[in-house]
């Protein structure tokens, strides 16, 4: 089945890719670049990077810019999508959801309103694991936004890794926090996985963090041979 | 031991890990599972199950209801089955009951109608389905939404259905189906 990913170049997306990649054929990448920083479907620190990953993982892109309006952002991923379907045949889309019936459900209506099938292979997955899978399977995962108490800026520009793992579920169980940032409480950019034939190198980056919340911002990288 | 079965297109499918795996995650901590896709169910397996769980699947598969013949043993299976979404679906189907379409993609109002080991009350719950069901004859209705059916149970055995998917935001379901006498 040729698939369509959602792709905002976090971790989640980043894995669903890989685990669909695994079954089925995945024939390119869909982003939506919210100007709204605060949208409630897409991620937004770094995601111009995208198309450095794309370009990494040698798939065709389709990026689509939404003002970021709540209900206007569905539109945009409509025509993202239709445009995905009409250039590469796609039959599905994958996302990344873990847990929001919100994101999961407007999907899931636009795919029904374009005939296309649509998964989710993270789909209620213990959110320790999904961490300890981008570990096991050596995906290079930074903490590219923080935005909830107690998260700060000494989080940004973190790799995830073990260490930072077990702090992260020490802190949902003391302040509910979702480990995985499932409730938007920190967001992540990837800059290496397994898929990736070339890796990406920042060269420069820039923290900005203000009040309970902080953005580490990507100015310069390059993609480095593996 | 309780047998879930996969009810998607194919074995091993990319909707396994998000229809499949979510109800394991519930009982493997209360019960000893096992996971076969539907058509590698056969008799000796049946006769090993305490339970049976019937997953759902994604909204453009049908592949059970162009199938149902691979469904006949549940009219003789005499222990407790649970179907979910394209499980009580297809056990409408086996029993002779045709679909309705019917779309829900999301959260419902779920209200209970009868008395029964599974929930009570009114609650929400996630559903994700292109069809909804009738009763069968000897079913009765457990349960509704302003739009449908969204539970059943055969009148003699225990044989439920429900049309929303409890392993999203109702696992309590689930825990209870394991834990019923």
């Amino acid at each position: 089945m040729r698939l369509g990913v959602l792709f905002s170049g976090g971790k989640d997306s980043t894995l669903a890719l890989h685990l669909a990649a695994e079954k089925e054929q995945v024939v390119c990448l869909i982003t939506v670049v919210s100007k709204n920083k605060e949208s409630y479907m897409f991620h937004t620190p770094n995601i111009d990077i995208t198309v450095m990953q794309a370009e990494a993982l040698g798939l065709p892109l389709i990026s689509v810019v939404s003002e970021g309006r709540k209900e206007e952002e569905l539109a945009d991923l409509e025509s993202a999508i239709t445009q995905a379907k009409n250039k590469f045949d796609i039959e599905g889309v994958v996302t990344g959801a873990v847990e929001s019936v919100y994101q999961a459900s407007r999907v899931q209506r636009l795919c029904n309103k374009l005939d296309l099938w649509s998964f989710n292979p993270l789909w209620k997955h213990d959110q320790k694991a999904l961490l300890e899978t981008l570990v096991e399977k050596n995906f290079k995962v930074v903490v590219s936004g923080v935005f909830a108490y107690p998260l700060d800026e000494k989080w940004l520009g973190k790799q995830i890794e073990s260490q930072v793992i077990e702090r992260l579920v020490t802190l949902q169980g003391q302040y509910g926090i979702s480990p995985s940032g499932e409730g938007g409480e920190i967001e992540t950019t990837v800059l290496d996985a397994p898929m990736f034939y070339q890796r990406i190198e920042i060269l420069d980056s820039a923290i900005e963090a203000k009040g309970g919340s902080g953005v580490f911002q990507i100015t310069q990288a390059r993609l480095v041979s593996k | 031991m309780i047998l879930i079965i996969d009810m998607t297109w194919k074995n091993d499918s990319l909707a396994f890990d998000e229809f499949v795996l979510p109800i394991v995650s519930v009982v493997k901590p209360l019960e000893k599972c096992a996971i076969k896709h539907f058509l590698e169910v056969n008799p000796q397996l049946l006769s090993e199950c305490s339970k049976i769980i019937l997953s759902g699947t994604a909204l453009k598969d049908h592949a059970t209801l162009r199938q149902v013949d691979k469904f006949s043993w549940v009219k003789t299976f005499d222990n407790p089955i649970l179907g979910i979404c394209a499980g009580i679906q297809t056990i409408a189907s086996v029993f002779g009951e045709s679909l309705t379409p019917c779309l829900q993609i999301g959260m419902e109002e779920i209200a209970t109608q009868k008395a029964n080991p599974l929930f009570k009350g009114h609650f929400k719950a996630y559903a994700l389905h292109n069809f909804s069901v009738e009763a069968p004859t000897n079913f009765e209705v457990l349960a509704r939404s302003a739009k449908c059916i969204e539970a059943l149970k055969h009148k003699q055995k225990n044989i439920y259905g429900v049309l929303f998917n409890p392993e999203v935001r109702n696992q309590t379901i689930l825990e209870n189906f394991v834990q019923s006498s």
